[in-house]
């Protein structure tokens, strides 16, 4: 559920290191498919049988705030943003292509970091019967357990979106996916590397030293210009979801060294190799998830899983709301060097589905180091209102967090967040 | 004396066998008879209107498209796409069913651009937050349930088999369903559902029966009344398209990611 950076892992100079200054990725490129999407209706009208282009979307308002004073200068109490992700659809040749656009943008009342914009999608894709191709700007999702997401690494992690790693910046890609009796085989080619996103000074969940992701160092020569490679084979066997993958490239994960004065942390993305294994099956009402990874090329290699059990029980006493139970093991093989807080962690979780008109939902999570205790519980909420507004209500807290934990720079970052989202 | 009445039984006895079939043989002929007359559309798509309407009559709609294949010798593939409410837009659920073992379902989430499976213990829970549960929508076959004929009676002018049938599948909501077959169409015109305490539970009517390809009946319109809630649910159901050619292709997991 939670991605941050990790202070305490300083670059160790072992690979030539490059310097890049400002590469605002997004800016032009939102431009561009500006441009290009003025043009589509016109240039798409002519073509055969599918849905005609159709803009739908949201726009929300989302207000955050926090129990405790902050641990550090120039961050607040309270914080106001709003966003927008229209998103244009079009389809024809009976479905058999597909193009999408999905720009956003957010504003944050304080936080220039968080105050972004990005392509969610551009793309386009072709089907047929044993292949799909599929370019352009994309979003892609491997993976089963819910706690964290060890094995989907295609995407950037928008960190100031939200913690919990769930959102994504979009990747330029050219995916082909050859599907055969024995599975479907995606193959990626992704140009350019997007840069994970940081709160700025002002924003709230961040490092004591905030993250300069202007000055990113890459171990790749051509720095965010590296092409980054994937291969995935998926299957499914009767009950069973089975996932195999490799990614060889630029790391979505940085390491951090301090700058010069010692007033921010510098991003340092290695080229990594990561193997990685999805697997599911459903044993009567129990779903059983696993992911594991195998990472080369950061530290020396190693290993993480995340494992575990989701149970369902449907109509609780007799009403129309289900009860689920999830649990997951959290595991990384680092031990307590590892830049993540789930080294040995449990996480405890239910999900309640009130199966109701307005689709009320509360997933609620606990998730404890087994090491030293420490403690982040997680509520996510959702209502709808009428029949195009949504509220989301989420709850953050870390507890008993030691010194020594890299989520130790939020441990005063308990918060509510309420988000009011209106969709046309 | 006593003799006499069993010999008399003796020899009536295996000729009454052979002349009736027990009520359970019967309502079986009826499935398989009304399971063999819907064999043959090879695939179909449709779109659905919901209507949910609470307690005070206030409303609420879905928009879902639809389309099926069908499987000889196990249960059907269908996948359904929401369009509305505009927040689960894009939505997509993915299912094949079994005859017999647990179906395999799928629910495709476009924000996240995840796949997630669902167990299939979900039977009984309504779908969409409709009076409809799980399994009240999806294929229904032969082995899904055992069955006994009660009598034949007219119903609304059509000439109609009585039969109960039980839920043969683990995690039904329901102990019986008595229905109201058709015998021109060997469709449904009223099934109604006894709950786990064995009490009535809701009724669902089927109207407006409209033939395909001169040989396959589906109903326009569906409305499914909740006697303990009170609250409703109609299906409108539009748009019915036959044998487009759809293959396993067009309900495997690339599909379902694409899906819109």
């Amino acid at each position: 559920m939670l991605k941050f950076p990790a202070p305490g892992n300083a670059a160790h100079g072992k690979y030539k290191l490059t310097r890049k200054g400002l590469a605002k990725w997004a800016a032009p490129n939102l431009i561009t498919a500006l441009a290009v999407s003025l043009l589509l209706p016109a240039t798409t009208s002519a073509s055969g049988a599918g849905t005609n282009g159709e803009w739908s979307g949201n726009i929300a308002i989302e207000a955050r705030s926090f129990a405790h004073a902050p641990l550090f200068d120039d961050q607040h109490s309270q914080y106001l943003s709003a966003s927008v992700q229209p998103e244009y659809f079009r389809d024809w040749d009976n479905g058999r292509q597909s193009f999408l656009f999905t720009p956003f943008v957010r504003i944050d009342q304080y936080d220039d970091e968080k105050t972004h914009a990005d392509i969610r999608e551009l793309s386009w894709i072709k089907a047929s019967d044993t292949w799909e191709l599929r370019a352009g700007i994309r979003k892609v999702y491997w993976g089963v357990t819910e706690s964290q997401h060890l094995v989907d690494i295609i995407n950037q992690t928008d960190t100031v979106e939200n913690v919990d790693g769930e959102d994504k910046l979009g990747q330029p890609m050219i995916n082909l996916a050859l599907i055969q009796d024995w599975g479907t085989l995606d193959l990626f080619v992704l140009p350019g590397f997007r840069e994970r996103t940081f709160p700025g000074k002002e924003g709230r969940l961040r490092t004591q030293l905030p993250v300069d992701t202007g000055k990113a160092i890459y171990e790749a020569g051509n720095d965010e210009q590296h092409t980054d490679l994937a291969v995935r084979w998926s299957h499914i066997i009767g009950d069973w979801d089975i996932g195999l993958s490799h990614f060889y490239g630029t790391s979505r994960d940085p390491r951090f060294t301090i700058n010069k004065d010692g007033t921010a942390l510098i991003p340092v993305y290695d080229i990594i190799n990561q193997s990685g294994l999805s697997l599911q099956t459903v044993i009567n009402e129990w779903l059983w998830k696993l992911e594991m990874i195998s990472r080369n090329g950061q530290d020396d290699r190693y290993a993480a899983l995340t494992g575990g059990f989701e149970y369902t029980l449907v109509g609780l006493f007799e009403s129309q709301t289900d009860l689920g139970i999830i649990s997951e093991y959290l595991y990384d093989d680092r031990d307590e060097a590892a830049a993540t807080a789930f080294q040995n962690d449990i996480m405890i979780g239910t999900r309640i589905t009130f199966n109701d008109v307005q689709s009320t939902e509360i997933l609620a999570g606990l998730i404890v180091d087994l090491d030293n205790e420490g403690r982040l519980f997680n509520v996510e909420a959702s209502r709808r209102l009428g029949s195009t507004w949504k509220l989301n209500l989420e709850i953050r807290t870390f507890s008993n967090i030691s010194s020594n934990d890299p989520l130790y720079s939020l441990r005063d970052d308990d918060h509510l967040q309420i988000e009011l989202v209106k969709y046309f | 004396m006593k003799k006499r009445i069993l010999l008399l039984a003796l020899l009536t006895l295996p000729q009454l066998n052979a002349w009736a079939e027990t009520p359970e043989k019967k309502g079986l002929a009826i499935a398989i008879e009304a399971d063999k007359r819907d064999t043959g559309w090879q695939d179909q798509q449709s779109e659905l209107k919901m209507i949910l309407r609470n307690r005070q009559g206030q409303e609420t709609q879905r928009d879902i498209r639809n389309r099926q294949l069908e499987v000889i010798d196990d249960g059907d593939k269908a996948l359904s796409i929401f369009d509305s409410p505009r927040d689960v837009k894009g939505t997509a659920f993915l299912s094949y069913t079994h005859s017999k073992a647990p179906d395999d379902q799928w629910l495709f989430l476009p924000a996240l651009k995840r796949v997630k499976r669902i167990s299939s213990n979900n039977k009984s829970g309504p779908f969409m937050g409709s009076e409809f549960a799980y399994e009240d929508i999806t294929s229904q076959e032969v082995d899904k349930y055992t069955y006994k004929w009660l009598n034949d009676e007219a119903y609304e002018g059509s000439d109609a088999f009585v039969m109960e049938r039980y839920p043969a599948y683990k995690h039904s909501g329901y102990t019986k369903q008595v229905a109201w077959i058709d015998k021109k169409m060997y469709q449904p015109l009223k099934i109604v559902f006894y709950d786990r305490k064995g009490d009535k539970l809701k009724t669902l009517t089927y109207y407006d029966y409209k033939q395909y390809l001169d040989t396959f009946w589906r109903a326009d319109r569906m409305e499914m009344i909740n006697h303990i809630t009170n609250k409703s649910t109609t299906l409108l159901w539009s748009d019915y398209k036959f044998r487009n050619g759809f293959s396993e292709r067009d309900f495997d997991q690339n599909t379902l990611k694409r899906a819109r």
